[in-house]
C-alpha cells in the first residue's frame, strides 16, 4: 500500500478508538488496526455505570459510539485481522499483516489491550462452551442446580462467584494464594454466602470429561498433593495479560510485559506511544484508557509537527 | 421483534431460518444474547460478510422461543456456553459450536465445511 498514514494505531478498544477520534479530528490521517472485536474488553461489560456523562449504557453502544465517532472525523478502521511484523525504529514505521499486507506510517500508538488469562493447561480448549467459560453473566443459567469451580481471587473472580451462587447449587474459589487480590467488600459478600466454598493456596491443572466437563484436577500448592473433583463447571477469572507478544524484542517492557511509556505515553522508541491495558498501571477502567489514548494522539500530534 | 443490535441479518422465526438454509447452500447462524461472549462473533461475521460472498451470515435471538429450532438441534447436546453457532450446508448442519470463537477459528471453519471440494457434506 502506497499511502503513508500519519498515525496507525494498534488496538479498537477505549483507548485506540479515542486516539483515533483525536488523531482524525486533528486532521491526521489514521488508521486503526484491531486484531480482534472493535471495542476490546469494554465489549465485555454488560452495563457501564460510571463513565462520567453517560448515566447507563452498555459497553458494547459505548465501542460502537465511539468508532462511529472516529469514523465520521475520517478515521480507517480494520478489525479482525493478524500484525505479522513490526518495523518501528525508523522514520517510517511499517507494519505487515498475516496475509501480507503492509500499511505505513510517520507514528504508531500501541494500545493493543488485552485479554483474559488463560490456565493454559490439558483439556481447556476442548471443553470450552462444554463446561469451561469466562462469563458468568452469559453462561451462568446452563449451571443451574448444579456445581461449578470459579478460578481466580480478584475482584472479577468474587463477584462472578457470588452471582452464580442465583444459578448454581454450590460454588468453590480456587485461588493460588493464601489471602485474595479483591476489595474487602468483595470478599466480604463472598465469604458470607453459604454457596460459597474456597480452597485455597491451590491451582487447577487439568480438565477431563466426556463430551462435556465432568472432572478437574487440582494441586494444593504448599504440599504438591493433587486431587481429582466432579464438577460440572468452571468459570475462570485469573487476570489479563497485556497484548504485547508480538513487540517482545521490540520495544521496552517490563517484567509482567506491559509497555513502559513516560507521562506523555511516549515509548522508548522515538515516534512509537502506547496506551490502555497495555502499559503499566494499577486501575484498569474505560475512563483512563481513554485519557491514556488522549494523551497519546495529543503527544503524536506534537510529534509530527517538531 | 429484533433483540440483537448487530449490522447481520436477524432471523425472527424458525420458519424463515428453515427457509434461509432451502435456499442457500452455506449458510452461518449465530445464536445469542448482546453479550460478551457473543458480541465478538458477531463482530467477526460483520466483516466476513462484506468478502464471504459464498455464506449467508445471520444472528438469532438465542431468549426468542423460535430460537428453540437451535437450541434444541442435535447438535447443540452438551453446548454449555453462548453463542451457540451453527453452519449448515445445502440444507443440513455441518458443525455447531459453543462459545465464543474468534476469526481464525471461525475461518477455519468455513474453509474446512464450505469448501467446494468438502465431499462430507456435499
Amino acid at each position: 500500500m502506497d499511502e503513508i498514514f500519519d498515525v496507525i494505531i494498534v488496538g479498537g478498544g477505549a483507548a485506540g478508538l479515542t486516539a483515533g477520534i483525536y488523531s482524525s479530528r486533528a486532521r491526521l490521517s489514521t488508521l486503526i488496526l484491531n486484531e480482534g472485536a472493535i471495542g476490546g474488553q469494554m465489549v465485555l461489560t454488560e452495563e457501564i455505570a460510571n463513565y462520567p456523562g453517560v448515566e447507563k449504557t452498555s459497553g458494547y453502544l459505548l465501542a460502537s459510539t465511539m468508532k462511529n465517532q472516529a469514523r465520521q472525523f475520517g478515521c480507517k478502521i480494520k478489525s479482525n485481522l493478524k500484525i505479522k511484523t513490526y518495523d518501528l525504529e525508523g522514520e517510517i514505521k511499517s507494519l505487515v499483516l498475516e496475509d501480507g499486507r503492509e500499511f505505513r506510517s510517520r507514528s504508531v500508538i500501541l494500545s493493543p489491550g488485552g485479554r483474559p488469562r488463560p490456565l493454559q493447561i490439558p483439556g481447556e480448549e476442548q471443553f470450552k462452551g462444554t463446561g469451561i467459560s469466562y462469563c458468568a453473566t452469559c453462561d451462568g443459567e446452563f449451571f443451574t442446580g448444579k456445581e461449578v469451580i470459579v478460578v481466580g481471587g480478584g475482584n472479577s473472580a468474587l463477584e462472578e462467584a457470588v452471582a452464580l451462587t442465583s444459578h448454581a447449587a454450590k460454588v468453590t474459589v480456587v485461588h493460588q494464594f493464601d489471602h485474595f487480590q479483591a476489595f474487602q467488600h468483595a470478599v466480604d459478600q463472598a465469604k458470607t454466602n453459604p454457596k460459597i466454598e474456597f480452597i485455597m493456596e491451590s491451582e487447577l491443572r487439568s480438565f477431563s470429561g466426556n463430551g462435556v466437563l465432568k472432572e478437574v484436577s487440582i494441586e494444593h500448592l504448599p504440599t504438591g498433593k493433587t486431587t481429582s473433583k466432579s464438577i460440572d463447571g468452571v468459570f475462570i477469572f485469573a487476570g489479563y495479560v497485556p497484548n504485547t507478544a508480538g513487540l517482545e524484542g521490540i520495544i521496552t517492557l517490563t517484567e509482567r510485559k506491559e509497555i513502559i511509556v513516560d507521562s506523555e505515553m511516549k515509548t522508548s522508541l522515538p515516534g512509537v506511544f502506547a496506551a490502555g491495558d497495555c502499559i503499566p498501571k494499577r486501575y484498569r477502567q474505560v475512563t483512563t484508557a481513554v485519557a491514556d489514548g488522549t494523551i497519546a494522539a495529543l503527544s503524536v500530534a506534537e510529534f509530527l509537527r517538531n | 421483534m429484533k433483540m440483537l443490535h448487530t449490522e447481520l441479518h436477524e432471523i425472527e422465526t424458525a420458519a424463515e431460518l428453515e427457509k434461509l438454509i432451502a435456499e442457500n447452500e452455506n449458510v452461518m447462524v449465530c445464536c445469542g444474547r448482546m453479550g460478551p461472549m457473543c458480541i465478538p462473533v458477531y463482530g467477526v461475521m460483520e466483516e466476513l460478510q462484506e468478502e464471504r460472498t459464498d455464506v449467508k451470515f445471520a444472528v438469532m435471538a438465542f431468549d426468542s422461543p423460535e430460537a428453540g429450532i437451535i437450541r434444541n438441534n442435535d447438535a447443540c447436546r452438551g453446548f454449555m456456553g453462548l453463542p451457540f453457532t451453527m453452519y449448515y450446508k445445502s440444507g443440513k448442519v455441518a458443525h455447531a459450536t459453543s462459545s465464543i470463537q474468534n476469526m481464525q477459528q471461525v475461518t477455519a471453519i468455513l474453509d474446512k465445511q464450505f469448501s467446494t471440494s468438502n465431499v462430507e457434506n456435499a
